[in-house]
């Protein structure tokens, strides 16, 4: 097999973060595409800790460190959001929260 | 002495901008007082000016402001005081008091009574900037002045639809003639480098004679708006719908002369050029006679006195064309003098009659309007030459110009006019105050003017009969400035000459009396064989000259406009202005679907504007990177 | 050789299942799926050396995270698929492989990785948890309390939002208060 090099990683980091545009832009369902943007940051965070590996720099796991801190909050808070709708609207389809229309 | 300038100068601006503020409310009688005595200071001041001009002393020259200073060009608001403007300031001001005080008795019932007022003075300043300013651009501005305030005047009853065609025809036919006036100031500028007289003056001696000849006649062209020459003739007579002080203050006096005054003051360069002197004594000669036909069979009295000015005028560019410019100037002096009284004379005859406009409706007046009958017999002897009345001594003067001068055929026409003149304007005076009481059939019941009004006209009345023994004083004081010369005839010829053409003139008078001043005048009701010939037909309606005029100019035109209204703006400049709305309406409606509240589509969007500015990075990236190589490549290509 | 294998493996199984998260109808499925692309994630990172980054991975991302997004899925109505009104396909698959494209090519570009300096150079010697340890606390502070000031309010925020009847503080009522909401809750 080949020599796992930084550009492997980079070129799966990238697959992970086209599916996960893939899921943004196609999920209905809020909670789905809260999933889909897991996936989004894990695909960066990857990437992060492969170039911290490859370039001997602590820089990229620290990133990546900080980029789970924010990513757990985010849930916490939109979680939150999405019951709050959930309780107003009594759905959480996409396509029927359109009252920004216009 | 400034000081006196000054007043002069601004005095009438001070009363129209006072009349402006009461335009809106009912008359007030002090405007009309406030602004005569305004306009008597300004008089004042002038006179104050003459004495000392007569004196011997230097015109006075003042700049009171820069108005252009860019470039090479320089027009400084200036303003000089010499012997040819000192005359025009006493004309100006003398004849404006006084129809300024008339106007307060014939204005009496009359609605806009301060706005009247308000453009009266406004006219008379702006003809005071005319004749004061020291450059032609001054002049160019006291020109069109004039010409909005005698439509503002002329149109004054604006309800009356003949009145506001007849305003406009006159701005319209002036600024035509401007559009020459024009031409000629830019040549004048664009060959000596200056607008200021003394040094347009100086350059004229430098230049081609082609190139003055052009300036001259560009010059005229002006001159003949204003001064109503062929072919720009037909709005004076039209003009006679503005109230009789208007007409007399501005078709008598004032405006009118401003062509003459410009070729006056143009003096320097019109010797320069004889041949164009030559043309405009010829046409003014043929003015002369061409308006006196037309006032042998007219109807409308006004119309009568208007020709009879246009045909004077005639008499005084044939004067400046032959060179004699003090005659010109002395006979635009007299001529405004008896022409103001014999206007307010009519105005008084209107006014007596609710404002019957046809001589042969009345008759007999005098029985009832004594004074005034006799200021329009005076008035009439002074226009029509007889000694030793005003018009006598400044007619002569043009004649023997002529004869001297060998110009014989302008000598005969202009002898023959003479004759003609005396005729209408006796028959004028014979149909109106002599002969039978033909007003008693219509039920009307003259009375004579207000006192004051008659008061108010007598410095006229004044003018007209003494103004012969100013020609000496007047001829010493423009002697020098206008390069004046008195013309020798031989005596014999010459008392020839003046006992024939008073003979001639008398002749006429007598013709005019018998014909009209009897009992047996009826009013013409259009089946006499005199009014079925071709002549009167031909002159009555003014040589046919306005309706070609109205067919071959003004309608062809007229359609013109519109098709340039609806092809061209409407369909062209309209469609590209809403078009571009529209362009621009449309797309925001189609990129408001953008805002659709979809979040799905939304983020696709944001991933589409994520590409995008990646796109953008991967390019200015490699450009920076490769920056040397493509210059290089560039520059292979020629950029 | 491990490596190579390690690699390939985990980078199937992560694409596999995250993959599933994007298509899946089920709600359920996904979350299962989402959980263990997680765990393969942290696999990865433990590949690399960052262990402690993997151990925060799991215990931070598949415990946690995951767990919140299992009580929330509790909360909604799952059981009902949601209708999948597509957008157009292609569009959007289009869209992000050109993504996906572009970043490749900008990374693979020799003049942005060759330009890359380490500045906070690993040591050798000591495991990956001290080394992380030393650069956290010194260089990176400042970032670290803020972090933590950022969960605090996360946390009082989710527990604003989602709690029930948060007007009422049953700290600062008194006994009888206390009765007297209770008896209209269950009168109500």
């Amino acid at each position: 097999m080949m020599e796992i090099g930084l550009n492997h990683y980079l070129v799966l980091s990238t697959i992970l973060f086209a599916i996960g545009l893939v899921g943004v832009m196609r999920r209905k369902n809020l909670l789905l595409l809260f999933f889909a943007t897991e996936i989004l940051l894990n695909a960066v965070n990857v990437a992060f800790a492969a170039i911290s590996h490859y370039y001997g720099d602590l820089t990229g796991q620290m990133f990546a460190f900080f980029v789970i801190a924010i990513a757990a909050s985010e849930v916490a808070v939109g979680l939150g959001l999405l019951i709050v709708w959930y309780k107003r609207h009594g759905s959480i389809d996409l396509d029927a929260l359109t009252t920004m229309k216009g | 002495m400034e000081k006196y300038l000054y007043i002069a100068l601004f005095a009438p601006l001070v009363s129209s901008l006072f009349s402006a503020l009461f335009t809106a409310t009912p008359k007030k009688l002090f405007t009309g007082i406030v602004a005569s005595l305004l306009i008597f200071t300004s008089f004042i001041a002038s006179t104050i000016l003459l004495v000392h001009i007569l004196k011997g002393g230097e015109p006075i020259h003042v700049t009171m402001m820069t108005w252009m200073a860019t470039g090479d060009l320089y027009i400084p608001f200036g303003f000089v005081v010499d012997q040819i403007s000192v005359t025009m300031m006493m004309v100006v001001t003398l004849v404006s008091t006084v129809v300024h005080v008339y106007s307060i008795g014939y204005m009496d019932h009359d609605k806009g009574f301060n706005r009247f007022f308000s453009w009266l003075s406004a006219f008379v300043f702006s003809m005071m900037i005319l004749v004061m300013s020291d450059n032609y651009a001054g002049l160019f501005i006291g020109w069109e002045g004039v010409g909005l305030c005698s439509w503002g005047l002329i149109g004054f009853w604006f309800h009356k639809e003949s009145a506001t065609w007849a305003a406009n025809e006159a701005f319209i036919m002036n600024r035509i003639a401007d559009l020459g006036m024009l031409i000629g100031l830019f040549l004048i500028y664009w060959n000596t480098g200056t607008l200021q007289y003394d040094g347009a003056f100086t350059a004229f001696h430098e230049l081609p004679a082609a190139t003055l000849t052009w300036i001259g006649i560009f010059l005229f062209i002006g001159a003949m708006g204003k001064s109503a020459q062929f072919p720009l003739h037909t709005w004076l007579a039209d003009a006679m719908e503005g109230p009789t002080p208007v007409s007399a203050l501005i078709h008598a006096a004032t405006m009118v002369t401003a062509g003459v005054y410009l070729v006056i003051r143009s003096h320097e360069l019109y010797s320069l050029i004889p041949h164009v002197g030559l043309f405009i004594a010829s046409l003014g000669t043929f003015v002369a006679i061409f308006a006196a036909s037309m006032a042998l069979v007219n109807r409308d009295m006004k119309r009568i006195i208007a020709y009879s000015t246009l045909s004077q005028l005639g008499y005084m560019f044939a004067a400046a064309g032959l060179g004699a410019y003090w005659v010109a100037l002395f006979h635009l002096m007299a001529h405004a003098g008896f022409k103001a009284l014999l206007f307010l004379g009519a105005g008084n005859v209107m006014h007596a009659m609710h404002d019957e406009l046809d001589p042969f409706k009345m008759g007999g007046l005098k029985k009832v309007m004594k004074w005034t009958w006799i200021m329009m017999v005076i008035g009439s002897l002074a226009l029509a030459g007889v000694i030793p009345f005003a018009g006598f001594f400044s007619k002569d003067t043009i004649l023997e110009a002529a004869y001297s001068g060998n110009h014989m055929v302008i000598y005969g026409v202009l002898l023959f006019t003479a004759g003609l003149t005396a005729f209408y304007s006796f028959r004028l005076v014979a149909l109106i105050f002599h002969g039978e009481e033909r007003y008693k059939l219509f039920g009307i019941h003259p009375h004579e003017a207000y006192r004051f009004m008659l008061w108010a006209m007598s410095p006229l009345l004044l003018i007209a009969i003494g103004a012969g023994v100013l020609q000496t004083p007047f001829f010493d004081m423009v002697e020098e400035a206008l390069n004046a010369h008195e013309y020798h005839i031989a005596h014999g010829t010459a008392l020839i000459m003046l006992v024939g053409t008073q003979m001639f003139v008398g002749l006429a008078i007598l013709y005019a009396y018998k014909k009209y001043a009897n009992s047996r005048v009826t009013v013409p009701d259009g089946t006499s064989k005199m009014e079925n010939s071709f002549m009167y037909k031909l002159l009555i309606n003014q040589y046919y000259i306005p309706y070609a005029y109205e067919e071959y100019f003004v309608k062809p035109y007229r359609e013109l406009s519109e098709v340039f209204w609806t092809k061209v703006d409407l369909k062209i400049v309209d469609a590209t202005v809403d078009g571009i709305a529209a362009i621009i309406y449309g797309t925001g409606e189609k990129t408001r679907k953008m805002q659709s509240g979809n979040l799905s589509t939304m983020l696709t969007w944001m991933v589409a504007g994520l590409i995008g500015l990646l796109l953008l990075a991967v390019v200015f990236g490699l450009a920076a990177r490769y920056s040397d190589e493509i210059l290089v490549f560039l520059s292979a290509l020629g950029v | 050789m491990f490596e190579a294998v390690a690699f390939y493996l985990f980078a199937f199984l992560t694409i596999a299942m995250f993959f599933i998260v994007v298509t899946t109808s089920q709600a359920l499925f996904a979350l299962s799926a989402l959980a263990a692309g997680m765990i393969f994630i942290s696999a990865f990172f433990f590949i690399l050396g960052a262990d402690f980054l993997g151990a925060v991975q799991i215990i931070v991302y598949t415990g946690a995270v995951m767990a919140l997004y299992a009580f929330g899925m509790m909360f909604f109505d799952t059981t009902r698929d949601v209708k999948e009104k597509q957008g157009n396909k292609y569009i959007i698959v289009g869209l992000s492989t050109l993504a996906a494209v572009l970043v490749v090519v900008i990374f693979a570009m020799p003049m942005v990785s060759g330009n890359i300096v380490a500045l906070y150079p690993g040591i050798d010697g000591v495991g990956n948890t001290q080394e992380i340890g030393l650069v956290l606390f010194t260089k990176y502070l400042i970032p670290f309390e803020l972090a933590a000031i950022m969960l605090l309010v996360a946390m009082v925020a989710g527990i604003v939002l989602a709690g029930k009847k948060m007007d009422l503080s049953i700290t600062l009522m008194n006994e009888a208060e206390i009765e007297e909401e209770k008896n209209k809750k269950v009168l109500s």
